[in-house]
């Protein structure tokens, strides 16, 4: 599905990071590889650092504590937010919907609107294209777009597939209305045919958490995962992207009339470091157009990916800039979006 | 190639003796991860990038089969 918006901008971006840094090295007796394979491994996947909150923190813990951030930075007012967006697949709770507990923790007007989405790695793009709709309202002027995700207890740590990649973190993405009339254009695309290709099995009503649930078992892969653990159908999650994503960028920009050198970065969803240069392979984009360095110094926290690409590579551009922005991944879900940057309040990476 | 592919199979596996006749996938000698170790070190070895739609297990399944890959996908 094609969309298009204007008159909407992203002013400011905070990604907030647990200060735990978990390194893979450390790890690598949790699994079933040789020394050997674990160091190829490293380097073609970008298995090596990644941040994990410690227990108990909860995705609005993260959210809150960057919220407060702006706020006593002055750099964010309470009563400038008209919407609150939680886009996340970790929520504090089923009910209430954790924009709710961020809206009362924060101290929020009554008069906004807030709601969560159930979205991971897409979940950026789907934001922004919810926020983009919601400041189409005359009374709605600036949505606090939040995406986290503290997934890693419900990652096997016996999990090669899963556990070296992974990471918890949360960002904060102020989005408003703008002056300059700009286009921004986006595509979005969902087959829920694969649905379960990602998936958790248990917890939630479908299959109740049980002590049975909770029991690792070992698969044919030599990994061990409880019901109760995420399960990541790797190859089918790999030949989706590489088949759907490339034709999803390709399509959009040529029917914006664009080139490749047009844009002046490529920033996507990181899932693990082989897949995405195998992407720019297949799009022709330079390495240093298409950045490729979230997942080895944060780990994949899902939505959050994008936000903390921008903020780790972007971070010191005092220009405006051309963004193809992808993201694809849980659901099955892909969404690319083309939009200008202009030069952001805020552009910054915290650890809580 | 052949002997480079065969050298990298060995190098990354040297558990397999039997290179030339052994059907890799069928016989669940490789997973996954020994592929995308394999894809990384033939596009490194023959400076071409494997197409990722062609990272599939049949393309990995017997030492004709990888060869035909890196072939294809443009190695000389």
């Amino acid at each position: 599905m094609r969309l298009s918006f204007q008159g909407k901008k992203i002013s400011g971006i905070l990604t907030v990071v647990p200060k735990n840094e978990i390194n893979f090295e450390d790890e690598i007796d949790n699994y079933n590889f040789t020394k050997k394979q674990c160091m190829k491994l490293k380097l073609v996947m970008g298995y090596d650092k990644k941040r994990i909150a410690p227990y108990g923190v909860c995705s609005s813990d993260l959210c809150e504590y960057g919220m407060n951030y702006l706020f006593d930075n002055n750099l964010l007012k309470r009563e400038e937010i008209d919407a609150l967006i939680m886009v996340t697949q970790s929520p504090d709770y089923f009910m209430p919907a954790t924009s709710n507990i961020l809206h009362g923790k924060l101290g929020l007007k009554e008069d906004i609107i807030c709601f969560d989405i159930s979205q991971g790695c897409c979940g950026f793009l789907i934001g922004l294209i919810q926020a983009f709709m919601l400041l189409d309202q005359p009374e709605i002027k600036k949505v606090a777009l939040l995406n986290a995700d503290v997934i890693s207890p419900k990652v096997s740590k016996r999990d090669r597939n899963s556990a070296p990649l992974l990471g918890d973190g949360a960002s904060i993405t102020i989005v408003e209305k703008s002056d300059n009339n700009e286009k921004i254009y986006a595509d979005i695309k969902f087959d829920g045919k694969n649905a379960m290709c990602l998936n958790i099995p248990a917890g939630g009503f479908r299959m109740p958490s049980t002590p049975e649930t909770a029991m690792e078992k070992e698969d044919e892969a030599g990994n061990f995962r409880a019901l109760d653990h995420l399960v990541m159908k790797g190859d089918d999650v790999f030949n989706f992207v590489l088949n759907k994503v490339p034709n999803q960028i390709e399509e959009l920009l040529k029917s914006l009339n664009l080139t490749k050198n047009d844009i002046d970065y490529f920033i996507c969803h990181q899932p693990n470091k082989f897949m995405l240069q195998k992407l720019a392979d297949k799009l022709g984009v330079s390495y240093d157009k298409l950045p490729n360095n979230i997942v080895e110094n944060f780990g994949n926290a899902s939505g959050v990916t994008i936000p903390t690409n921008i903020c780790y590579n972007l971070k010191n551009t005092d220009k405006k800039l051309k963004l193809l922005l992808s993201g694809f991944g849980v659901g099955l879900t892909w969404a690319s979006m083309v939009l200008d940057l202009e030069p952001l309040k805020f552009i910054d990476i915290i650890e809580f | 190639m052949r002997d480079t592919i065969k050298k990298i199979i060995q190098d990354n596996r040297p558990d397999i003796d039997d290179i030339e006749n052994t059907a890799f996938i069928d016989d669940g000698m490789l997973d996954s991860f020994d592929i995308v170790t394999l894809v990384s070190e033939f596009d490194k070895a023959f400076n071409i990038s494997i197409d990722g739609a062609d990272i599939t297990p049949e393309n990995f399944n017997t030492l004709d089969n990888m060869v035909n890959l890196v072939k294809k996908n443009g190695a000389k």
